[in-house]
């Protein structure tokens, strides 16, 4: 009787073990193996890769760029998710479930294709954005966003913005509508209800959305290959390269293996942080 | 007292355009009559979805997806559910360590997952092949099965499979009975975003398929790499009618919220 | 011989006792209630005899046979939960039709004793619904119909009527007495509420922190209650001159003890006032028969039948 939810999950512990520990160990040991040009992958124990990763600036320059792009994109979409979370909240019943589907509905879309979307309204010059931002009269001379950072955050948080939704508007769900109107009779104002009651009550949805968005893009991959084209790298595209391009695999692998430790370290602190502050209320 | 004003209203559908915008835009660049990337406006033309037909890599790989994705959401869902059964009834020692163990797909970086199964197929003899796809696919869209067959498992009150036994039915024949009709739509809706996942994972396959066993999205991605073109928006517009059809569907026998809220409710 | 007899039944969670040494004998049609608050062991002991919690001591036997050997799929006990537990994916006709397919009781009889039952708790019409389809009234029913139409030895109700309103829940305590009394099965219910289980039962066991504290009809446990305990858990009580006296049993004299209404409160059919006396705080019910009563602040004597 006692072994039977360890039999029961015996089939998935066996899948994971095989398939998930053991190829992230391999791939620990790959990062401290030697490689040549020619000699290919050599079995050996050495820190050559590690070194060159903490010493060339082009590294510190690339994982800068990584996490300065999901800084902004988690920001961004805080910024401009949470309010719209709010109005979906106070949607009636048919119109609700609508626009639900139509802003969580893209996040089963093929990244691919979303992203082919925004390479499409950025195109050069002639780009549909630079048009109407031309046209509207908010700017002089067309903005570069293609292989740029902005390009890039714009796209990125388009793709990760329903996360952010989904999770603030989780939250709000199990906000009580009547707290609002006890404010409102005790004599606050909008702002004041906004400020004081309805934005702490969201925080806890928008922090554990921002670590989602942030984690997601600072490992995401197709949209920056897309838009940031061959010169612009960040963590993820030039894993890729040194893998399929030069076959520096064990450079490739202190890459990966530096993402991973960065994201898991700041995404256990941030759920810490999150739990801390606000774990006694929302339990 | 709780309406939307004008302002709330305006903001809503500046950001429902944001978000419709680049789907929207792939899906009319696909109607162009021209040669190039172009905004058709008096003429429509079906001529780039007529085009597809002439590439076979990207027919081939479109089957390919759909096999895998149905074969790695069906294995996952196989060994969720036993999983969930041991997750949801017992208390045990290991029970958060291997909750959290199956749901790291989620948080583990896709490069990082496609890097390591690179590496491991390799070395193992499985590099390139259709299996090392299907292994690495079962392991990615695990989590999704695992939550929705999870949610299914916990929402089944055990009371009335004791009722069941009190009026007299076997085990065999309150799993059968009563225990595997109630789980079902869990398990369905379970395959069903599993599926919808590998469909569209790009990011771990793009490190392991090799030119034979080219996914979908891959070869969309090594498509686009090399150059834009109309045919990748037909492609994409497919992709995309596919994909909206199956939300639809999914919305109407599962409700998208609870699926998704699921999904989100991993960052706790 | 008892029918059903629990012989120092026991139950252990770790280092918590649930069930500490019940012993009970149940006569064949009798109607038993287990009373107590939550965390009493009453749900315990219901599970115990249905077989899904095994006891940590003691035995349970049943016309003399050891039940604990029996598997719960095989004990024959009709069991109505608290949440229903009907069968969500079945028709009302197949959650009854359930236990006689398992007995392999075949077509026609089946279909006949499937309407019996259904009519016997007033659901002929609702045969074809789904729970979902259904009031809580009416599943209740359904559980009901489903426990009885496999003719159970015992009849196990783990606080059947908890979840129905409070005029629903009177109309089915009278149905439930009407309906155990046209069938005969032996009934074991369990409830936390004191008025349903006097109403019901033959015997009430008041049960607190595992132990039976009394085992007597409705009215002997009430009016001599054996421990303060179950005194105060059958009703209302006041501690006077180191006996318990009911309030109802206390009346405006002329003379007695002196005291001063408090409070004053308008029920209906009775009035409630909490009297100030050198005593401390007194509780009394009084029946409303129109006439005018002392109001607060009123100076009384109280008076109350000592035998």
């Amino acid at each position: 009787m006692k072994s039977a939810p360890y039999l029961l999950s015996l089939p998935a512990l066996l899948l994971f073990a095989a398939i998930v520990i053991v190829p992230l160990g391999m791939t620990v040991a790959l990062s401290f193996h030697d490689w040549g040009q020619y000699k290919g992958i050599e079995p050996v124990f050495i820190l050559k890769n590690w070194r060159e990763v903490f010493t060339d600036s082009y590294y510190a320059e690339m994982f800068g760029r990584t996490f300065r792009i999901a800084l902004l994109v988690t920001l961004f979409s805080a910024v401009f998710g949470a309010p719209e979370a709010y109005i979906l909240n106070r949607m009636k019943s048919p119109w609700r479930g609508i626009f639900l589907l139509v802003i969580l509905g893209p996040l089963l879309i093929s990244v691919v294709a979303r992203t082919l979307g925004w390479a499409l309204l950025f195109g050069g010059n002639a780009g549909l954005v630079n048009k109407a931002l031309t046209g509207l009269g908010l700017i002089d001379a067309p903005l570069p966003f293609m292989f740029t950072e902005t390009g890039m955050v714009v796209a990125m948080v388009h793709v990760l913005m329903p996360y952010m939704v989904l999770s603030v508007w989780a939250a709000l769900q199990r906000l009580d509508p009547q707290v609002e109107n006890a404010a409102i009779a005790l004599g606050a104002g909008p702002l004041t209800v906004m400020r004081r009651i309805v934005l702490p009550q969201a925080m806890p949805g928008i922090l554990s959305g921002a670590v989602i968005v942030f984690a997601l893009a600072a490992s995401a991959f197709a949209t920056p290959a897309i838009i940031g084209g061959r010169r612009l790298k960040v963590a993820s595209t030039l894993a890729y390269d040194e893998f399929l391009n030069t076959l520096n695999w064990p450079l490739g692998a202190v890459v990966a293996v530096l993402l991973l430790v960065a994201l898991v370290i700041i995404m256990v602190g941030a759920n810490r942080l999150v739990e801390r502050r606000y774990g006694q209320v929302f339990r | 007292m709780s309406r939307n004003g004008p302002l709330a209203l305006a903001y809503h559908t500046l950001f429902v355009i944001f978000m419709l915008m680049p789907i929207v835009v792939v899906c009319w660049v696909a109607f162009t009559p021209e040669g190039f990337l172009s905004f058709p406006t008096s003429h429509w033309s079906l001529r780039w979805f007529y085009a597809i037909g002439r590439y076979p890599e990207f027919i081939s790989a479109f089957w390919r997806s759909l096999g895998l994705g149905a074969l790695s959401s069906a294995f996952a869902v196989a060994i969720s559910v036993p999983a969930a059964l041991a997750i949801a009834r017992y208390r045990f020692p290991g029970r958060e360590g291997m909750t959290a163990l199956f749901m790291s797909p989620l948080m583990i970086p896709h490069v990082v997952l496609g890097i390591a199964f690179l590496r491991f197929f390799t070395e193992i003899g499985l590099g390139g092949t259709f299996t090392g796809l299907v292994l690495s696919h079962i392991v990615v869209v695990l989590p999704f099965a695992l939550r929705l067959t999870l949610a299914s498992a916990v929402g089944l009150d055990s009371r009335i499979e004791h009722a069941a036994i009190s009026l007299g039915a076997s085990e065999a024949t309150v799993l059968k009975r009563i225990t595997l009709p109630l789980v079902l739509p869990g398990l369905v809706s379970g395959w069903a975003l599993a599926f919808i996942n590998s469909f569209d994972e790009v990011t771990m396959t793009v490190f392991i398929a090799a030119p034979g066993t080219e996914t979908l999205p891959v070869r969309m991605f090594l498509y686009i790499q090399d150059n834009i073109d109309p045919l990748v928006t037909s492609v994409s517009a497919c992709v995309i009618a596919v994909t909206v059809a199956a939300l639809i569907a999914l919305d109407r026998a599962y409700g998208l919220e609870r699926l998704l809220v699921g999904k989100a409710g991993h960052g706790r | 011989m008892s029918f059903l007899e629990l012989d120092a039944l026991r139950k252990t969670f770790g280092a918590q006792v649930a069930v500490d040494g019940l012993s009970l004998k149940v006569q064949k049609g009798e109607f038993v209630s287990l009373l107590g608050p939550s965390g009493c062991g009453k749900t315990t002991t219901l599970q115990m005899i249905a077989g899904f919690v095994d006891p940590s001591g003691g035995a349970i036997r049943l016309e003399g046979q050891d039940l604990l050997a029996v598997k719960p799929a095989k004990r024959g006990l009709g069991i109505v939960f608290q949440s229903y537990a009907l069968f969500p994916h079945m028709t009302a006709a197949e959650n009854v039709a359930f236990g006689p397919e398992m007995q392999g009781v075949g077509g026609g009889e089946r279909a006949k004793r499937v309407a019996d039952a259904l009519e016997l708790v007033g659901l002929g019409a609702f045969a074809a619904r789904h729970p979902r389809q259904l009031s809580g009234g009416q599943q209740q029913r359904v559980a009901l119909a489903r426990a009885l139409v496999i003719r159970p030895r015992i009849l196990l109700l783990d606080e059947p009527l908890s979840n129905l309103d409070a005029k629903l829940r009177e109309e089915m305590q009278i149905e439930l007495r009407q309906i155990q009394r046209t069938v005969g099965t032996t009934t074991i219910l369990v409830t936390h509420d004191q008025a349903e289980a006097m109403a019901l039962s033959d015997r009430v066991v008041v049960m607190n922190k595992g132990r039976a504290e009394q085992i007597a009809t409705p009215l002997d446990a009430y009016e001599h209650p054996a421990t303060p305990f179950v005194a105060s858990f059958l009703g209302k009580t006041n501690l006077l001159e180191g006996s318990a006296v009911r309030p109802e049993r206390i009346a405006f004299a002329t003379s007695g003890l002196a005291g001063t209404v408090r409070t004053r409160i308008f029920q209906g059919n009775h009035w409630l006032y909490q009297v100030e006396t050198k005593s401390g705080l007194v509780t009394v019910i009084r029946q409303n028969t129109g006439e005018d009563m002392p109001g607060e602040g009123a100076a009384v004597h109280l008076a109350w039948g000592t035998r």
